[in-house]
């Protein structure tokens, strides 16, 4: 972890109306490290993760994405092919197949002929565990199934960077792990991932660091073994009490 | 979320509804030709008089459906646009539309707009504009479009905004630009949701083209009273007319009906 974080985020402040989303916060994220965040609902995580491809646009502050700050539309859409994200309602394309849905950004984005961007789609849902799934469409897929096409549909794009916000709790609990376990076999790959979720085991597992926000605000960071079992902040504490029981 | 499903429904049961009102179809057409062949005078004469006047009709609906399809996408896509400026001009444009009779708004194409041109060339002393004189026909089809393309561009903008954000979103994070995602993602969906009001409008487009009559356009309506007019008959030409717009309807509404059937079994 030399050199120029791949992304830096520098005293962003982002507004609802009168709802002050984000408060000033600063985060250096390196490759191929794995940040967890964590924090209560309204904390602002999905907010954070929202602005690093701008999806939402923030208000003051500077978001440096490998090098290319997010200012002109044009930057915008260089960083979104760089930038993989990963839903928690999956936001597959309905109308479109599970192949068909890997092929579009491919096709159109990355202007890859038909075949290698197949022989792209197809390796991917090997590797996500669905290989026999390419021609249904996604209604008939299970959610974990469903999360894991999502997660090939972004890895398609070849992004240096990936962002899941909370991408294991719309499903059924035993599909959770499998979803899990995708993720981490691309955190042992070495991308870099920021990653909003309370799977305490996944954390344990993949992140280099924790992050806890609260109101808007990073309250503390650590490594997720420190993080969970000994908090310095009275709020981390409160946190953890809580979903811990 | 989604629940249709292709092979819920039995394709026996959708056949046989179809059939059904095609039936309805044919029983209007076969109560022409019957009344064509009973009674050649008046009804063979008021049908080859005005026969000229549907192909009017159905000339002006589809040039300006077709017209309609185009700006009102363009016009719903500028009022779902990030740009007040934008917005708010196209907003305006809806809301004036909305609030003026068709019939006026014809009314004002025909005659008003000439005079304002002509008036407008002889303060820029422009002789091209003081000799302005109006096409009926392309007064007639310029004013249907801008009227039902405002009303087209509510139809698409319900569709649109019924598909949930989260697509849009998807869209944008694999970096497809705003107009490859609505392309692509947004409007594929959109077409299911929209396809039966875009129907209802053509045919409530179709029946409107009855005003154009007013405006010096030789359409079947304006051609059946020209026949009541001149053969002083008033009962069996209007029969006749409303035959024959039956007819148009009951196909369109049946060809809407096949499409959204087939547009659902795709998926
Ligand atoms: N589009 C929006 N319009 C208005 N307010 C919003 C919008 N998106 C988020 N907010 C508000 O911003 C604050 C932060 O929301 P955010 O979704 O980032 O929280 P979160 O930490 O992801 O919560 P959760 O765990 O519930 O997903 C909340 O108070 C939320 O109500
Ligand atoms: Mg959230």
């Amino acid at each position: 972890m030399t050199s120029e974080p791949i992304i830096h985020i520098e005293n962003v402040h982002k507004r609802f109306g009168n709802v002050h989303a984000l408060r000033g916060v600063n985060l250096d994220v390196y490759k191929g490290e794995v940040i967890v965040i964590i924090g209560p609902s309204g904390s602002g995580k999905s907010t954070l993760l929202r602005c690093i491809n701008r999806l939402e646009e923030f208000d003051e502050g500077r978001i440096v994405v490998d090098g290319i700050p997010l200012d002109t539309a044009a930057n915008i859409n260089a960083v979104r092919t760089e930038v993989g994200m990963v839903f928690q309602q999956f936001n597959l394309f309905p109308h479109l197949t599970v192949l068909e849905n890997i092929l579009l950004a491919q096709r159109i984005v990355r202007k890859r002929s038909k075949e290698e961007a197949t022989r792209i789609a197809l390796d991917l849902l090997h590797k996500v565990g669905i290989p026999d799934k390419a021609h249904n469409y996604p209604i008939q897929l299970s959610g974990g199934q469903q999360q894991r096409v999502a997660i090939a549909r972004a890895l398609a794009m070849n992004p240096k960077i990936m962002l899941f916000d909370e991408p294991t709790s719309a499903l059924d609990p035993e599909m959770i792990q499998e979803v899990l376990d995708v993720m981490l076999a691309l955190a042992r790959e070495g991308m870099t991932m920021v990653v909003v979720s309370h799977e305490m085991g996944f954390a344990r597992a993949a992140a280099h660091r924790a992050i806890l926000m609260d109101d808007g605000q990073i309250v503390e960071e650590a490594p997720p073994d420190v993080l969970f079992s000994n908090p310095k902040q009275e709020r981390t504490k409160a946190f953890l009490s809580k979903v811990l029981h | 979320m989604q629940t249709a499903n292709p092979s819920q429904a039995s394709p026996n049961a959708r056949k046989t509804s179809i059939d059904q009102w095609w039936l309805l179809v044919f029983a209007v057409i076969a109560l022409i030709v019957i009344l064509v062949i009973a009674q050649p005078n008046p009804y063979q004469r008021i049908l080859i008089f005005v026969q000229d006047g549907v192909w009017v009709t159905l000339r002006t609906t589809m040039i300006s459906f077709v017209l309609v399809l185009i700006l009102g996408l363009v016009v719903a896509l500028a009022r779902l646009s990030k740009l007040w400026l934008l917005r708010g001009i196209f907003t305006i444009y809806v809301e004036i539309i909305r609030g003026i009779p068709v019939l006026v708004q014809l009314l004002f194409w025909y005659f008003a707009f000439p005079p304002i041109i002509q008036n407008l060339g002889t303060s820029l002393n422009s002789p091209a504009l003081i000799n302005y004189k109006a096409d009926p026909n392309f007064m007639a089809i310029l004013g249907l479009t801008i009227c039902y393309a405002a009303y087209m561009s509510e139809v698409y903008r319900a569709g649109i905004q019924s598909i949930p954000k989260g697509q849009m979103e998807a869209a944008r994070s694999l970096g497809m630009t705003y107009f490859q995602a609505m392309r692509y993602v947004i409007l594929p969906q959109a077409i299911r949701v929209i396809l039966p009001p875009v129907g209802n409008e053509f045919i409530t487009l179709l029946k409107d083209t009855s005003l154009i009559s007013v405006v010096a356009v030789s359409d079947l309506t304006r051609r059946g009273r020209e026949f009541m007019a001149s053969n002083f008959i008033p009962i069996q030409p209007w029969i006749m007319v409303s035959l024959l717009y039956l007819v148009m309807t009951l196909i369109s509404a049946r060809v809407v009906h096949y499409i959204e059937q087939k547009t659902k079994i795709e998926r």
